[in-house]
């Protein structure tokens, strides 16, 4: 009986959670479409939470393009297609590892700190101070660090496909001996415009899903600075997995029959 | 005088634990209405049930003659900005200064330009003697500054009334005697009604026309402040006297 009364409860809590997020999603909507969008405080979250992320998203993209070229240039030549390698990565660039590495890193960067930081706004009643000065917290500081990450993530992901693609193309020229325009011939045949833009649609809905499971967490917090621990490690588990989760649907949908 | 609000029988519950049962108290209008009790007893929770951040799992609540039980929490925001609300520990917004933390209620609920923002905040902060420190961070000031920087954020719509959690607490005797004053000039300053939540007796004294006294989930004594002092009921005594013996369990 005890193990149907967990499940129970877990169903529950996981109902309620979805519920909980779809609802704080629903009302940040609502203040976009009025746009009811504090300017200011969107301009300064689109800095801390996206500029400032620039760095770790170059550094793993770089490498992750390195990578994917060592290895596939390796199987290239031995086959004889070396002339393959470019559309490799950047088609693998473009559609998945873009889109899912930078939302990965800014949801374990991003996600963190947006869920520690409205977390340690609800132990210190800062939340219930708006609430008592007749604000929503929503408007106030959800949908400032939704739109900016809306606005960022895309354009963090564009600098990950670009990075990823010259780091490709670098070790593909020392270790494989690939020349550049090889290279980039074949990466402009692999890959179509649209490529590029339903990559960047997933990131827009990766945005999503770090700001708003990142608010919602912090919001739900509990008890003192164990609880804001315990918030911020949910919201970056969650994210990350919700992430590769929507990466699968998303990839379905949009590349299942290309 | 009439009423400003009024619990009416009202209960409230945190998971298994019942704060309150059959609650009901009223809080005069124009008057200081000091609850007093035990830690823990929900003195705070009848503040939050008094502006709507909490509704209560039975019973009533009326402020300013309507009821704000079942109120849409679109009407609930527009009553939130006529109560001001100073918390325990300020709740002041750590990324804003002292001065923005006192326009943030006027540049979101009005239409004032910033020289007139400017003008009201540094008049508010005056009159809790805290003009100077208009540009300086919460975490720059001292706990005293923190807390009247709290109240003239409170009070600078000029509502009609101020709730106070518990707003002496853990401050020297020099500085809960300025607050206590403060609260008083505030009163009298906005002439509307305040509830005070406090274990403070001697700031009480001072400033309370009513006293209520909450435990075990009800208000055990209400009364000025003589004829709480002068109760025969015994939990009123052991708590005034911070005795050990009596029917209050340590």
């Amino acid at each position: 009986m005890k193990v149907f009364d967990e499940v129970g409860r877990g169903t529950t809590n996981a109902f309620a959670y979805a519920g909980g997020v779809a609802e704080l999603l629903g009302d940040s909507l609502r203040f976009i479409v009025a746009f009811r969008i504090r300017l200011r405080e969107t301009m300064d979250q689109a800095y801390l939470l996206g500029v400032q992320s620039w760095a770790i998203v170059l550094l793993t993209s770089l490498f992750t393009g390195m990578v994917i070229s060592l290895e596939s240039a390796a199987q290239a030549a031995s086959y004889g297609v070396s002339n393959l390698v470019g559309g490799a990565v950047a088609f693998a660039s473009a559609r998945e590892l873009g889109p899912m590495l930078s939302a990965v890193v800014v949801a374990g960067r991003t996600g963190a700190a947006i869920a520690a930081e409205l977390g340690s706004m609800v132990v210190t009643e800062q939340i219930e101070a708006l609430l008592s000065l007749g604000l929503s917290p929503t408007r106030m500081l959800v949908v400032p660090r939704l739109v900016a990450l809306v606005v960022m993530l895309p354009l963090l992901t564009v600098l990950a496909v670009v990075v990823s693609i010259l780091g490709g193309m670098w070790v593909a020229n020392i270790y494989a001996h690939i020349s550049t325009e090889s290279f980039i011939t074949s990466a402009r045949q692999a890959l179509g415009f649209d490529d590029v833009l339903r990559g960047l649609f997933k990131s827009i809905v990766f945005a999503v899903i770090i700001a708003i499971i990142g608010a919602y967490q912090g919001l739900q917090t509990r008890g003192g600075a164990a609880g804001v621990g315990k918030s911020t490690t949910g919201a970056v588990v969650t994210s990350i997995i919700l992430i590769f989760i929507f990466n699968f649907a998303l990839s379905y949908i949009l590349f299942g029959h290309s | 005088m009439g009423l400003w609000a009024r619990l009416d029988d009202v209960s409230v519950r945190y998971g298994p634990k019942i704060v309150m049962q059959n609650l009901s108290l009223d809080v005069v209008e124009g008057a200081i209405t000091c609850i007093i009790g035990l830690s823990g007893a929900g003195k705070s929770t009848i503040l939050r049930l008094l502006n709507g951040l909490k509704k209560p799992d039975s019973g009533h609540v009326f402020v300013q003659g309507r009821e704000i039980t079942e109120m849409p929490e679109r009407e609930l925001i527009d009553l939130r900005r006529t109560i001001g609300f100073a918390f325990q520990f300020s709740a002041l917004f750590d990324s804003l200064t002292v001065g923005e933390n006192v326009a943030l209620p006027l540049r979101e609920h009005t239409k004032m330009r910033d020289k007139e923002i400017l003008k009201v905040v540094t008049e508010t902060l005056d009159s809790v003697g805290l003009a100077h420190v208009l540009d300086r961070f919460p975490a720059e000031l001292s706990g005293g500054m923190v807390k009247r920087a709290g109240f003239a954020r409170a009070v600078v719509t000029n509502p009609q009334a101020v709730l106070y959690d518990e707003p002496t607490t853990g401050l020297d005797p020099i500085i809960t005697h300025v607050l206590t004053d403060t609260i008083v000039k505030l009163r009298e300053r906005l002439n509307g009604t305040a509830v005070v939540v406090s274990h403070d007796l001697e700031s009480i004294y001072v400033m309370a026309d009513y006293i209520a006294m909450l435990f075990e989930g009800a208000i055990v004594a209400y009364g000025t402040v003589d004829e709480i002092r002068r109760s025969p009921n015994p939990i009123v005594q052991q708590f005034l006297q911070g005795s050990e013996v009596g029917p209050i369990p340590i």
